[in-house]
């Protein structure tokens, strides 16, 4: 019997030890679950009215910590060969990430660039970068201003010596990719994650598209909507307003004679071609086409309907009915005005989580 | 109980036989011990030792010239024996670099199974997979820093440099630097999304005159090769430095790259 005792009485310590290290347990716990209330960072979220992002995700996983190391590089003017130019320098965010009031690139030492920085927005949906598609994964743009001469003029090496100099990216580096080292992949997967993160998706347009906060389009925007699917939608295609295509859209040769796609592929096809840009946040991306030669969006509508020219490779929307440029009067072109004001993404250019902290 | 065991054991032993049949699989059809196998590029143009600015050589059209900097790429290393039998090198350890001002880089040093190889095939450049592969499997020499002096990427228009040579001629204008400079950068893989040209040269050498290379462990075998830049600029079509001092990336590139795999000529082999 006493035996029994013993043994009852054992294994009720042992029950009590039991019950009290999984109080430690369960506190421990509630402490992460704290933790996780306190950060507000989701992740890379698609939009419900996007299609699934070209990127590939799988082999950059968004983190927080790596989000944040990218934020920190993109904000670097370390990665100048002066230290004085950032990426944030050419990509400002109140401009919907594009260089405002500048019709080409202004660069170090005051060098100016050949073209016009584009708008750094919903990059996951692109197939290509730069304005002649001549990049094709993301991971590899950022080399690109970094060793031009008249951007940021470094060489990588020496931007990543820089970093190892400072504790404070051994540590953002540690806590991203839980490594010492630092490396240009490493770098350029934070990069890619800062820029993913960069989703502009919550204009007028889209809560109207989304159906949320009960918004709807006022008739004279319901009205340029209704042209811009008939006059633009074409190339400028829905949700993300643009196709990602190069097209010659008949501006004159440019006095640098850039000759777009040509460059990158060598057909004479492509020749004068680029880009077609997103419409998304244009009231805060002027001025406007490859170079920034038209300075508003009145300039580049009147270059659709009285300017473009019969280049040989004009694309075929533009020369439709034995008539070239897009036929516009001038109410059609106000709606149409009014319309794509519903695409500027107030939300996107003052979200404090993408600014310089 | 009894038949549940006997099931066990059925299963046990059809899930051995699984497992040796995949592992007979992976093992590359020759098991001998790997050793190594190393392939020396060794400079020259024409009856000469290449000479980095010192040297001055003539082409086909008179021009004489000096190199400055002389360095490509010698990837996707194959063997094969008398009797046919191909080892592929892994394709992760089959990227180098040669440099003319690095006698170390010229070296090209690969683990093969011990045997006789009487054929050897190499790329000179780099494969179009690996030009379109993400960045985290660009180590190395395959980093792709860009730079504009000794860089073998192309940032802009995103693909390695295979074969960089820059130098000086009389023969080639001045250029904005005030220098007469000529410079071949070769590259194209083929285009990611549009076709493009694709400069990637294969080249395959028949080592059985000069020596077949006879790889066994403790030993070096050094398949000693001449490369001849001459041959660049003499071949199925002669470059001139007057008529095209950059050849970069651009239709006429094709050209030059055509003449590439006419340089290397095997010499001899150290077994």
């Amino acid at each position: 019997m006493t035996t029994l005792k013993i043994k009852k009485m054992r294994e009720r310590t042992l029950y009590i030890i039991l019950f009290s290290f999984s109080l430690f347990i369960y506190a421990c716990k509630k402490e992460t679950n704290i933790k996780e209330v306190i950060s507000t960072f989701l992740g890379f979220q698609k939009p419900s009215n996007f299609p699934e992002p070209v990127y590939k995700l799988e082999n950059n996983p968004i983190t927080e910590a790596g989000f944040l190391l990218g934020r920190a590089l993109f904000y670097e003017p370390r990665l100048s060969r002066d230290n004085t130019i950032s990426c944030g320098s050419c990509h400002i965010q109140t401009s919907g990430f594009t260089q405002h009031g500048h019709d080409v690139s202004h660069g170090i030492d005051d060098r100016l660039g050949s073209r016009n920085s584009p708008p750094m927005m919903n990059l996951a949906w692109n197939k290509s970068f730069m304005w002649d598609g001549g990049v094709f994964d993301l991971d590899l743009q950022p080399v690109n201003p970094i060793t031009n001469p008249v951007e940021m003029d470094e060489k990588i090496e020496n931007v990543l010596l820089k970093l190892k100099q400072m504790p404070k990216y051994v540590s953002l580096f540690n806590k991203a990719f839980g490594t010492e080292e630092i490396t240009n992949a490493m770098m350029m997967k934070a990069l890619s994650q800062f820029m993913l993160m960069c989703v502009s998706a919550n204009s007028k347009y889209d809560k109207v598209m989304r159906k949320e906060e009960g918004q709807t389009f006022t008739p004279d925007e319901q009205t340029g909507y209704t042209i811009f699917k008939d006059k633009c939608g074409n190339c400028h295609r829905e949700p993300l307003f643009t196709d990602g295509s190069f097209r010659n859209n008949g501006i004159a040769i440019g006095p640098n004679n850039d000759q777009g796609r040509y460059m990158a592929t060598l057909n004479p096809k492509d020749e004068y071609k680029f880009k077609v840009p997103s419409l998304r946040n244009l009231g805060y991306t002027a001025p406007y086409m490859h170079d920034g030669r038209f300075l508003t969006l009145n300039g580049v509508l009147e270059h659709y309907t009285n300017e473009v020219k019969a280049t040989p490779n004009l694309d075929p929307f533009l020369q439709q009915h034995d008539q070239l440029g897009i036929s516009l009067s001038a109410d059609a072109k106000l709606k149409l005005l009014t319309f794509l004001k519903t695409l500027d993404d107030k939300d996107f250019v003052t979200r404090k989580d993408l600014a310089e902290q | 109980m009894k038949p549940l065991y006997k099931y066990a054991i059925l299963i046990l032993t059809v899930l051995t036989v699984i497992s040796a049949c995949s592992k007979k699989d992976d093992s590359q059809p020759q098991t001998a011990n790997k050793a190594t196998l190393s392939l020396q590029f060794d400079n020259i143009a024409g009856d000469r030792n290449l000479q980095l600015n010192t040297g001055t050589y003539k082409n086909a059209f008179g021009e004489k010239f000096t190199v400055q900097l002389l360095q490509y790429f010698i990837s996707n290393i194959k063997v094969k024996t008398k009797d046919d039998q191909e080892f592929v090198v892994p394709q992760d350890e089959s990227y180098f670099l040669v440099k003319e001002s690095d006698g170390a880089t010229q070296f090209c040093k690969v683990k093969v199974p011990e045997g006789d190889y009487k054929t050897l095939t190499f790329t000179l450049g780099v494969d179009s997979l690996r030009n379109t592969m993400d960045i985290s499997k660009r180590t190395g020499v395959l980093d792709p820093t860009g730079g504009m002096d000794d860089g073998m990427y192309w940032g802009w228009n995103s693909g390695y440099i295979f074969f960089k040579m820059e130098g000086t001629s009389e023969q080639a204008p001045v250029d904005p630097t005030g220098v007469r400079k000529f410079r071949f950068h070769i590259g194209g893989f083929g285009g990611y999304s549009a076709p493009t040209f694709n400069n990637v040269k294969t080249v395959t050498v028949d080592l059985s005159a000069a020596g077949i290379a006879r790889v066994r462990e403790g030993r070096e075998s050094n398949v000693h090769f001449f490369v001849d830049v001459m041959k660049m600029f003499n071949g199925k079509t002669n470059i001139s430095i007057a008529a095209n001092p950059q050849v970069m990336f651009s239709n006429y590139s094709v050209n030059v790259a055509n003449n590439f795999s006419s340089m290397f000529y095997h010499d001899h082999t150290e077994n």
